[in-house]
């Protein structure tokens, strides 16, 4: 009998999996239909590409998935409520208040930051509802964050159709974009290790870049869409910065693991996190998918480089400190894997790979000048 | 003899140990972190500011203005690839054999000193071909073993390209560097070592550049620039290097036919595009070919980008007008990177650069967009010492806070911020009134009238002519002093001549006394006399007594107008020749999928021993046991207990 009801949850699962690759590649296959003539060939292969990789992380990981059709049913949604001019976004009641893009990404912000309040409650009282909540207030954070993006590229050609572009060019919209990459990790090892314990320390890091996206906002007012410098009109940018950005949001989360590590060393919370070696095993994880992440980032930013700049590595400072940061996480998997080193100095290792990551992400752009000056502070 | 060997085999293990290979990547990005602090390649007067003469020397002889190209920072390299080789040769042989070899020869007695192994005991008639069915379902590679003693010993192992990965990670390390090592510029380094090659430090045209500073067109591997103005065409370019140049020699020839700036609504920059004809002694026919950004042509291996722009020689039209006499304006032709030399005045314009568009923020912070304020244009006032200050001057007036400015920039020294010069524009959008105003304060007999009515008016009629005439009197030299030289020679005066107890009361008498002279000043220069000013008036006078205030200090005598342009752009090209660029992304593509497989495919050896005489044995290892492991041998050993029971 279990057996049976296993295998029959097998099949509907195969056929969501089948259902989920349909509706993708129908979006796609309506999205060339109605855009090829805006699309060059490289930016079909991407949109194909991604249609690949999108089913492949939803085949794998089922929460994706819903994530995934929710996200584009909701932006699609969004999009019709527009009727195609911009001004709808403050006169519709709906878009004003929740799924037009700053809403959204607004409502994103506040469900991030009731997560971070209810996994701390819920670690400290040991309350394994609140981190249920906490971790579903997460998946809705990112939902809203994922439909603020793609209604702000709708919005960005709502302004001007020379001025659409992909949302992730300036500071304000990666740091979104870092949000949300970074809790579809940490929620995909939340399930993969079945505990929700860790959500206290991820969020920690997810908050302050919600902090930097309120105060971007707020004070800076630099959360409008500007059109993109010659520099960045190029297809490359669509793979590019979303990949650096899988490695920025690993190497966070294997470092906010690293902090939970660490105090578990030190007797502090020790019987409220899971296992020490549980947690090892998943800063190891996660700066290997960072460091691989990074790698195709950092080679495909030499390949645009070389179309864009006229050459494929000018030692610009952001090349030199992505060099840097590999060379750090290559040096530390290479005494984790070769050394079989273990323990708080990877964890205090992985901390100090987050300063560095950090600088190079943001440091560069305070301080240094180069080539790379497109999210200045 | 053996001492020697010895030595070589004990430097062998020291280069080829991991420790050693880390401590280089450490040490890489330690020597990496001094470039982007200091910024590299800039024009070496800049380093001599900011380091003087003494230090400017060692740090050129240790390389700090380029230190990717210093000779340590290649050691460096150098050692990162000799370690990485000797790591690769040292681990491939095992590696290669282990991938293509079973370990079949395995006795029971090393099965069971394994850490991760399980003793079935007295199990006969055991399932082989169940258990194989097993393990090719989990994906394992099998050998079957009958053993003389009628022992059957399975091998299976998966995830073994794992090992491979190494190899390609290590392989793909090595060829990037050697394939950049191929585009950096060591054959010139060496031939400048050996005296065959110098760099050209005089500014002089390309083709009196002497041979040694040249280097021919089938050179295999350059980064150069070159500058075409509209219609001009050229088949050099350069390299720049240290503090001078070398030419590049190209086999072509490239004409600019056009060069085109596109905007968006906000007057940013949207494509910058240049229209090449490319015309071959080899062959008769030219090649018409646009580029852009993110968009190059390659021809003939050299790859020709769009890089910047600059301007190529715009025409303007200027009005010089006098800021400290009455003179009339002086209508002067100039060109961008042209001199014009006043002999009067015993100073030269030179005129540096022209933009047709400037994108400001005028109001920060605000939530006003950024917005194109019109021409400007950057010029240099030598003086017959040589000294000279930088001036940016815009061509329209700018909204600030509500009013319209000229606003023009100066600088003493090129590390110094501009300090503006705001002088007020008239309702109809010139400086003319201005001027005119400026020429009031200037004028003795319009400043006396002036003081003697104000005088007048202020004293009441009973007050004695002597008191009168002393008021006027102060009045007069204070408005005087203030046409010499502004509110600094006023503060000057106080300074001198009042207590230090008295000074703020009198200074702020002063500048009520000077507002009230100035709206009289203004009234009679320009018809108000016995009318109220309206808001708009009184704002212009105090702007204008400020900017009138700050002429002391703008260093030229002229206010300088653009008043026509003809404008002449020239594109900015960079022409590369990278025969590395194919091994560097052959070594990518094999780094990257080398860390797929280390990272990504885990490695499992299994031994499964049948006994004849009864009892299975079965052991699993990995190079790499972590929690994955522990979890891979639960499922195993439970799966195959399950099909053998």
């Amino acid at each position: 009998m279990l057996t049976k009801l296993f295998k029959s949850s097998k099949t509907t699962s195969q056929t969501f999996n089948v259902l989920y690759l349909i509706f993708l590649l129908g979006g796609a296959l309506h999205a060339l239909k109605t855009f090829h003539s805006y699309m060059d060939i490289y930016e079909k292969v991407i949109l194909f590409g991604s249609v690949g990789f999108f089913s492949w992380l939803g085949w794998s990981w089922s929460h994706f998935k819903k994530i995934t059709i929710l996200v584009f049913i909701i932006s699609l949604f969004s999009i019709q409520l527009y009727k195609g001019v911009l001004i709808n976004n403050e006169q519709v009641f709906l878009l004003k208040y929740l799924i037009a893009s700053q809403p959204a990404i607004m409502w994103m912000n506040v469900f991030f930051v009731l997560s971070l309040l209810l996994y701390w409650i819920g670690l400290l009282t040991k309350n394994n509802f609140l981190d249920d909540i906490a971790s579903s207030f997460t998946s809705v954070a990112t939902l809203f964050g994922f439909i603020g993006l793609l209604v702000r590229w709708y919005e960005s050609y709502l302004i001007g159709l020379d001025v659409g572009h992909i949302p992730i060019s300036n500071l304000y919209e990666v740091f979104i974009l870092f949000c949300l990459i970074t809790s579809l990790l940490y929620l995909f090892y939340e399930e993969k290790l079945n505990t929700k314990k860790l959500g206290a320390f991820v969020l920690i890091i997810i908050n302050a870049a919600v902090g930097f996206i309120l105060w971007y906002t707020f004070d800076r007012q630099a959360d409008g869409v500007q059109p993109l410098v010659p520099a960045l009109q190029s297809y490359w940018m669509k793979i590019h910065v979303p990949a650096n950005f899988i490695g920025y949001g690993s190497f966070s989360l294997a470092a906010m693991v690293s902090v939970a590590y660490l105090l578990s060393g030190k007797k502090i919370l020790t019987s409220y996190l899971p296992k020490p070696a549980v947690l090892d095993d998943l800063i190891y994880k996660s700066i290997a998918i960072g460091f691989i992440f990074f790698t195709i980032a950092t080679i495909l930013g030499a390949i645009w480089a070389a179309e864009a700049w006229g050459g494929y590595w000018s030692w610009d400072p952001k090349e030199t400190w992505a060099l840097i940061v590999w060379l750090n996480y290559a040096a530390w998997l290479h005494y984790r894997i070769v050394k079989g080193l273990r323990g708080s100095i990877l964890a205090w290792w992985a901390l100090i790979g987050l300063i560095i990551t950090t600088f190079a992400f943001l440091g560069v752009n305070m301080f240094l000048s180069g080539l790379h000056s497109y999210g200045e502070l | 003899m053996k001492s020697t060997t010895f030595n070589a085999r004990k430097i062998n293990q020291l280069l080829s140990s991991m420790s050693f290979a880390v401590s280089m990547l450490v040490f890489l990005g330690i020597a990496s972190i001094i470039g982007t602090i200091l910024k590299q390649n800039e024009p070496y007067e800049n380093y001599i500011i900011k380091f003087g003469q003494f230090w400017f020397g060692y740090f050129e002889k240790i390389g700090l203005y380029d230190v990717y190209h210093s000779i340590w920072f290649l050691t460096i390299l150098l050692f990162l690839v000799i370690s990485t080789t000797l790591c690769i040769s040292k681990n491939t042989p095992a590696i290669l054999k282990d991938f293509l070899v079973f370990k079949d020869s395995l006795e029971e007695k090393s099965l069971l000193s394994f850490s991760h192994h399980l003793v079935i005991k007295n199990k006969k008639n055991v399932n082989v071909s169940k258990i194989l069915n097993y393990l090719k379902q989990v994906k394992f590679k099998i050998k079957e073993k009958s053993k003389e003693n009628g022992d059957i010993l399975i091998v299976a192992k998966k995830g073994n390209y794992q090992r491979l990965g190494y190899i390609l990670t290590h392989v793909g390390v090595v060829v990037i560097c050697l394939g950049g090592l191929l585009d950096g510029n060591l054959t010139f380094k060496a031939q400048e070592l050996l005296g065959y090659k110098k760099i050209e430090t005089l500014d002089i045209p390309a083709s009196k550049v002497p041979e040694v500073s040249r280097l021919s067109s089938d050179n295999t591997s350059f980064r150069a620039n070159m500058t075409l103005v509209e219609g001009g065409s050229d088949n050099v370019a350069f390299v720049r290097m240290k503090d001078g140049y070398l030419v590049q020699d190209l086999p072509f020839k490239i004409t600019l036919k056009d060069f085109r700036i596109n905007h968006y609504s906000t007057g940013m920059p949207k494509s910058f595009e240049s229209d090449l004809v490319i015309s071959d002694p080899e062959f008769p026919q030219s090649i018409e070919k646009t580029i852009s950004v993110n968009h190059p042509f390659t021809y003939k291996g050299i790859a020709i980008y769009q890089s910047d722009f600059q301007d190529g020689g715009t025409k303007l039209d200027i009005k010089l007008r006098s800021l400290f006499n009455s003179n009339a304006p002086q209508k002067i032709g100039g060109q961008i990177f042209e001199k014009v030399k006043l002999d009067k005045d015993q100073i030269t314009y030179e005129f540096n650069d022209f933009r047709k568009f400037n994108i400001l923020h005028l109001k920060e912070g605000e939530k006003e967009k950024p917005r194109n304020v019109g021409p400007s244009v950057t010029y240099k006032i030598r003086n017959n010492s040589g000294q000279a200050r930088e001036y940016l001057s815009y061509q329209y007036a700018m909204e600030i806070d509500g009013r319209s400015f000229f606003i023009t920039g100066m600088r003493e020294t090129p590390q110094e911020e501009f300090k503006y010069l705001k002088v007020p524009a008239d309702k109809k959008g010139s400086i003319d009134d201005f001027m005119l105003f400026k020429e009031a304060l200037q004028n003795e007999a319009l400043i006396s009238a002036v003081a003697k009515k104000i005088a007048n008016q202020s004293m009441n009629a009973d007050k004695n002519d002597t008191v009168k005439e002393s008021f006027e009197n102060s009045v007069n030299k204070l408005m005087t002093l203030f046409a010499q030289g502004g509110f600094s020679s006023v503060s000057e005066n106080l300074d001198r001549n009042i207590p230090p107890s008295e000074k703020e009361k009198a200074a702020q008498t002063y500048l009520k006394i000077i507002d009230i002279a100035s709206v009289e000043l203004y009234r009679n220069r320009f018809n108000f006399l016995g009318k109220e000013l309206d808001q708009g008036r009184i704002k212009f006078i105090q702007d204008s007594l400020n900017a009138y205030s700050d002429m002391f200090f703008f260093g030229s005598p002229y206010y300088f107008e653009l008043t026509n342009y003809e404008q002449k752009e020239a594109s900015g090209l960079q022409l590369t020749k990278s025969p590395g660029q194919f091994w560097v992304y052959l070594g990518s593509l094999s780094l990257v999928l080398g860390i797929f497989s280390m990272i990504y495919l885990h490695e499992r050896k299994f031994w499964l021993l049948i006994k004849a005489k009864g009892g299975v044995i079965l052991a699993l290892s990995s190079n790499r046991k972590n929690i994955d492991f522990e979890s891979d041998y639960k499922k195993l050993t439970n799966d195959i207990r399950k099909i053998i029971q």
